[in-house]
């Protein structure tokens, strides 16, 4: 088992024509990712090594079944894309564009809130790998196998970091997930621990967080009251000056809100441990399941 | 982004949102001119992003032109908390008989934009939220649905609004939700809403933060960025589309993704070191952009040791390799670097870096171990100096 991505996934790639776009979805179908259709409006009738590009969502959905999408295209077209990837059916959507207005965030969640069923993952996130069986964004799976440690993280390389230290001491992965680093991410850790939490392979779950907000403070409250397996926190950013934007848009620290201080303080008194550096946590996460990762 | 008061009030000015009438000024002549236009007694600002600045001097009242030009002289130039004034705000005075407080924020937690209305203005909001919560009213508003008259009467009577200001700070408010939308603002915050002698309520003072993603829909706000107050190593990576934050340490920091550079300050901090910068290259960098990121960072004076940390995603060892060679022949560094390269065709860079026998460059297997070793590095280097 893994969470939001596997052997069943049915992708269509929003911005596919495009030189990143193309590139990724290439990248994700040699892992074995089932690329069934490509999305830009305008080159509807003309494919991608193979894969069909239609001009709509509705149509791509309607003739090749696609359940999740893959959202590639610029920033001012981005939030558009992932309400018409919503609207036509997409039940998972995984948005990788970084630079997103606030507002138009703001308003894909209004409506998504509206639709339950649908889940974004992301913007401005690495997307979702499950290894051996999924790959959707641009996670180099090369550096992950199969395992049992679930990874949910704010950032990209960071999230490469920590799994490159687990997988030094034999860990892999059931999936791995970046939820991104804007200030309205789609979904949440709590979301993503709740998968984790019900996914029977995940034995262990690893949750990297940054500066800003308050979403790993109220993961910290969830992880308290609803989540019985062993979770490892990381938290960047400690050294990050108040009022400056450290690269993430929404890695931020207000006044004396969102400080790396106060969320591994937050999660330390819900009992989770949380790794100084990355490579702490991959001791901290040896240390519960056992030396060899079994 | 972060708005200058005068720049917020002027925005807030096009939305309808009552401000008293003002002038901005960027030197003593011009401030007197403005302040002959505008008429006495009125106010002298200084115009940095920080607050607390009539508490250090940094607004005054004048009665009268000398008074003026005193205030102004004196203001111009001013340090206020490292924040040199360039700029003057100036402004017809008020008469004050009620100091509220109105903002509007993006809250992220609820994914929904919060409005906030309290009769304790003048204060730090923040303390007034610890001490006396229940002194402020709150309310979220749906994106899709916007800012009703209801809202704005929910808020009023919940803050304990005098009657007869129900309605325009009502329709200030509504104003200022207008305002917080079509400029795409993160946060906009008046602090004091002030009724006057007269009734009427004001803005007296206006922070502003756009959001930096929706600049290019706001070509007229991109053009407001203070680049007086940027720092010379913000202002070369920006022109340089780079992301770059001046801290004020020693230790010169590069790294991919904004989270792994985070961390590894982090880690610089914890063996002992000082970061001078935080640097982010971005996925995919290639050579030329390691190159013309070294530069950036080579030109803060203080960096006496530089750690590169690359895990290569998108990243390509051989690529960053590459610009580090390029960058060293270009500029030739006078400081010593720690490179680790992990990741996307690492042996080939560190093959690369090898070959090439930078002089003062050494490579580190590990995170932790490249930040132990620029620290001792940026130690040694301090060291000849000092004697």
């Amino acid at each position: 088992m893994s969470v939001l991505v596997d052997e069943g996934t049915r992708l269509c790639v929003s911005g596919i024509t495009g030189r990143e776009g193309s590139f990724h979805a290439m990248n994700n179908r040699r892992y074995g990712t089932q690329v069934v259709a490509g999305v830009t409006p305008g080159k509807g009738g003309q494919d991608v090594e193979g894969v069909p590009v239609f001009d709509t969502f509705r149509s791509a959905v309607a003739e090749t079944d696609a359940d999740t999408a893959m959202i590639f295209v610029p920033p001012p077209f981005a939030a558009d894309s992932i309400l018409e990837a919503a609207d036509a059916g997409i039940q998972t959507i995984v948005a990788i564009t970084e630079g997103i207005p606030a507002h138009d965030e703001l308003r894909v969640s209004a409506q998504l809130e509206r639709t339950p069923s649908v889940r974004l993952i992301g913007p401005n996130c690495p997307g979702v790998l499950s290894p051996g069986k999924a790959n959707v964004g641009i996670i180099p799976a090369a550096f992950f196998s199969p395992g049992n440690v679930g990874v949910v993280s704010r950032s990209g390389t960071l999230t490469y970091q920590i799994g490159n230290e687990l997988a030094q001491r034999g860990f892999g992965n059931s999936s791995i997930v970046g939820i991104g680093g804007d200030p309205v991410p789609g979904s949440s850790f709590i979301d993503i621990l709740a998968l984790f939490e019900q996914d029977p392979e995940t034995e262990l779950m690893v949750m990297s967080g940054e500066i800003g907000g308050e979403a790993e403070e109220l993961a910290a409250d969830y992880i308290a009251a609803h989540v019985s397996k062993p979770v490892v926190g990381y938290i960047a950013g400690f050294t990050a000056p108040p009022g400056k934007t450290m690269g993430h848009a929404g890695a931020i620290v207000s006044g004396s809100k969102g400080t790396a201080q106060a969320k591994a303080e937050a999660l330390e008194a819900h009992g989770v441990r949380v790794g100084r550096t990355p490579t702490q946590v991959a001791e901290i996460a040896a240390d519960i399941l056992g030396a060899d990762g079994a | 982004m972060d708005l200058l008061e005068y720049q917020g009030k002027q925005l807030l000015r096009r939305h309808g949102v009552p401000v008293p009438e003002g002038r901005p000024a960027a030197s003593v002549d011009e401030a007197v001119a403005a302040a002959e236009e505008i008429g006495y007694p009125c106010v002298v600002k200084a115009q940095v992003q920080i607050g607390g600045r009539g508490k250090l001097g940094g607004i005054k009242v004048a009665a009268d032109r000398e008074a003026a030009r005193e205030h102004a002289d004196a203001i111009l130039g001013m340090d206020i908390r490292g924040l040199t004034v360039h700029e003057l705000w100036i402004e017809q005075a008020s008469e004050i008989a009620a100091e509220h407080y109105a903002s509007i924020v993006l809250d992220r937690s609820a994914r929904a934009p919060l409005v906030m209305l309290s009769t304790r203005g003048g204060m730090d909001i923040e303390e007034v939220a610890a001490t006396e919560p229940e002194a402020i009213a709150t309310l979220h508003v749906d994106p899709l649905l916007g800012f009703c008259d209801f809202h704005a009467r929910r808020l009023a009577f919940g803050a304990g609004v005098e009657a007869d200001v129900v309605r325009p700070v009502g329709a200030l408010l509504a104003r200022l939700y207008e305002a917080f939308v079509a400029e795409e603002a993160m946060l906009v915050e008046v602090n004091p809403l002030i009724v006057t002698a007269g009734r009427e309520v004001r803005a007296l003072d206006a922070k502003v933060t756009l959001d930096a993603n929706a600049l290019f829909r706001h070509p007229d706000n991109a053009a407001l960025r203070d680049t007086a107050a940027e720092d010379e190593q913000e202002r070369m990576a920006r022109e340089r589309g780079l992301t770059y934050v001046k801290l004020d340490g020693d230790i010169g920091i590069l790294g991919n993704g904004a989270g792994l550079v985070m961390s590894t300050l982090d880690v610089v901090a914890q063996a002992g070191g000082r970061p001078a910068n935080f640097l982010d290259a971005g996925g995919g960098s290639k050579a030329e952009a390691i190159a013309s990121a070294v530069e950036v960072i080579l030109s803060d004076p203080k960096v006496r040791a530089v750690l590169f940390n690359i895990f290569g995603g998108i990243t390509r060892g051989d690529e960053v390799a590459r610009g580090l060679i390029e960058a060293f022949h270009q500029v030739q560094p006078q400081v010593p670097f720690v490179v680790r390269l992990d990741g996307t065709n690492d042996e080939e860079g560190r093959r690369l870096l090898a070959e090439a026998e930078l002089p003062n460059l050494r490579t580190a297997r590990t995170m932790n171990e490249a930040a132990e070793q620029v620290v001792e590095l940026a130690g040694e280097a301090v060291a000849p100096g000092s004697r």
